[in-house]
């Protein structure tokens, strides 16, 4: 079985988003990096698939150098290999960020086989697009299922719950298949030493695309108006209780 | 000119009219055309009927399923789709603000298509309270659209009050310090027929089901009263929290950014003051 999971790097926002001089990225400095949390679940169930049905895992991901870190990351929690399509920083739209993605993996494909399922986040956590797994799957003329909160390998099928409304809808579709996941599908693991260790002498495949004029531009981000509130104190410690159960019953809810 | 909208029931469908209108006369298509739900279907049908009316844009809400359709409309056609969008004015090229973060940052963005791809973005828009806009007649779906359909649904198996629809949350974050620190949350909880909630730091540690996260990739909530306790409360976290009404802080410290974004605070010891809240409630019964 051979089993692909796509992530992008995304930085740890914290509490306060600060943006660059010219306002278009995320001021970075002093954050952190992670990927995607949708995505993480990916790459845990790619990790489980293959634990079970043994084959060959990779990870892909579109994005600086840097990016080789979480790369790592999903390594250090059992996917066999990468490929890094790497950018030199500027940021790609989603159109163009699937078109890369879709020549890497026709490419790898070409070489090892089909994947029987490629993994991505539903939407990405930063810029949000919702299309990026849904447009490989059409250029690969394959079935996509999204919003996923359950797999299961029946046969040469794939089982998929989609978290919807008073529950969730079932969908059947037979592999190969791209299937588009929402935190909540597993809880990764946390990596091993030994998972950091091996991961660090895993391969890594880098290929350097050229991107294209995006179609949709950013031109500026900002930071909406109006996300304070002006906070009344109730007090402090345990004596504030009086204060907190008559504001409940101000509200109406007690 | 006509614009093609995708129409769910509800209020964002409606939102989303009042951006389409801005592009020319709207023309609808139910997203419960084609039964069962087969996303490929759909999208080949709102291509075919985009080609036929020569529309001008097509709209959809930025729901999950609009969201989804357009993904794949905009796949099919090769076309850019700018998602999540709360304002968008028609040229060469439209320009758009769409969201990011989960709402927490803004995007001017220009869409450079022939046929602009929006979905607005929920509750941030008004409501259009124009005349319906008449259907198009859809072709019959091909049996290859097909493949990707609903075969089944299940219902939801917890038990409880629901976090998207509850009046009340009691929520908690890294600082209840443990699973077993969630029993004076949910004591609370039980004492205000309140939902339970937590941060994702709470459900990567494994102490709640992520059934109870509230946030970007959590559930988004619009209750009443919405009790943070020691949550500091990340963008993640935040970008649930957007439609609460009202937001209680309870923090060791006063300057997390939950404190500072709350309507009502209370500093100190959670381990005290939500046990003490509870007693308080229980004497005035």
């Amino acid at each position: 079985m051979r089993i692909a999971a796509c992530i992008k790097r995304v930085p740890i926002t914290g509490g306060r988003i600060l943006l660059t001089d010219d306002a278009r990225a995320i001021n970075t400095q002093h954050l952190g990096f992670t990927m995607s949390p949708h995505e993480e679940c990916g790459v845990e169930e790619a990790v489980r698939l293959i634990e079970a049905n043994k084959g060959d895992s990779v990870v892909l991901t579109l994005g600086p150098s840097e990016a080789v870190e979480q790369l790592r990351d999903a390594m250090a929690l059992g996917i066999d290999r990468a490929i890094h399509l790497q950018t030199d920083g500027q940021e790609w739209d989603a159109e163009a960020t699937a078109g890369a993605l879709l020549e890497a993996i026709r490419a790898d494909e070409s070489a090892n086989g089909p994947f029987d399922i490629i993994f991505f986040g539903n939407e990405s956590a930063d810029s949000g697009g919702f299309q990026v797994g849904i447009r490989v799957a059409y250029g690969l003329g394959r079935p996509c299922v999204t919003g996923l909160k359950k797999v299961t390998l029946e046969g040469s099928q794939v089982r998929c719950e989609q978290q919807v409304e008073g529950g969730r809808d079932v969908y059947v579709v037979p592999l190969p298949a791209v299937l588009t996941v929402k935190e909540g599908l597993n809880l990764p693991r946390y990596p091993s030493v030994p998972g950091k260790m091996r991961a660090r002498s895993k391969p890594v495949a880098v290929v350097t695309p050229s991107r294209p004029a995006p179609r949709l531009e950013l031109v500026k981000l900002a930071v909406p108006a109006g996300q304070g509130r002006r906070a009344e104190s109730l007090g402090s410690g345990a004596a504030a209780a009086q204060a907190v159960v008559e504001m409940l019953q101000k509200a109406g809810v007690l | 000119m006509s614009v093609l909208v995708l129409m769910e029931d509800g209020g964002p469908s409606r939102q989303t009219l009042t951006l389409a209108r801005k592009f020319g006369e709207p023309r609808s298509v139910r997203i419960d055309a084609i039964l069962p739900f087969a996303p490929d279907a759909l999208a080949t049908a709102l291509a075919q009927a985009a080609d036929e009316h020569e529309a001008s844009a097509v709209f959809a809400a930025g729901t999950e399923r609009g969201n989804e359709v357009m993904a794949r409309l905009a796949a099919r056609m090769d076309l850019p789709f700018a998602a999540n969008c709360i304002a968008a004015t028609p040229g060469d090229p439209v320009e758009v603000t769409r969201l990011r973060w989960g709402g927490s940052l803004l995007e001017e963005a220009r869409l450079h298509s022939a046929r602009p791809l929006i979905t607005v973005a929920p509750h941030t828009v008004a409501a259009d309270d124009g005349p319906v806009p008449p259907e198009v007649d859809l072709h019959h779906p091909h049996d290859r659209d097909m493949t990707v359909r609903v075969s089944d649904h299940v219902e939801p198996s917890s038990a409880g009050v629901s976090l998207a629809a509850a009046k009340v949350i009691v929520s908690g974050g890294r600082g209840v310090g443990s699973k077993e620190g969630f029993a004076i949350i949910e004591e609370l909880a039980a004492l205000l027929g309140a939902a339970v909630g937590c941060s994702r730091a709470v459900t990567s540690a494994g102490w709640r089901p992520h059934t109870d996260q509230v946030g970007q990739t959590g559930t988004k909530v619009a209750p009443e009263v919405y009790i943070a306790c020691g949550i500091s409360g990340a963008t993640q976290h935040m970008a649930g929290l957007k439609g609460a009404k009202r937001i209680v802080a309870i923090n060791s410290d006063p300057q997390a950014p939950l404190m500072l974004n709350a309507d009502y605070t209370v500093t100190g010891d959670l381990k005290e003051i939500v046990p003490a809240i509870s007693a308080e409630i229980r004497r005035r019964r």
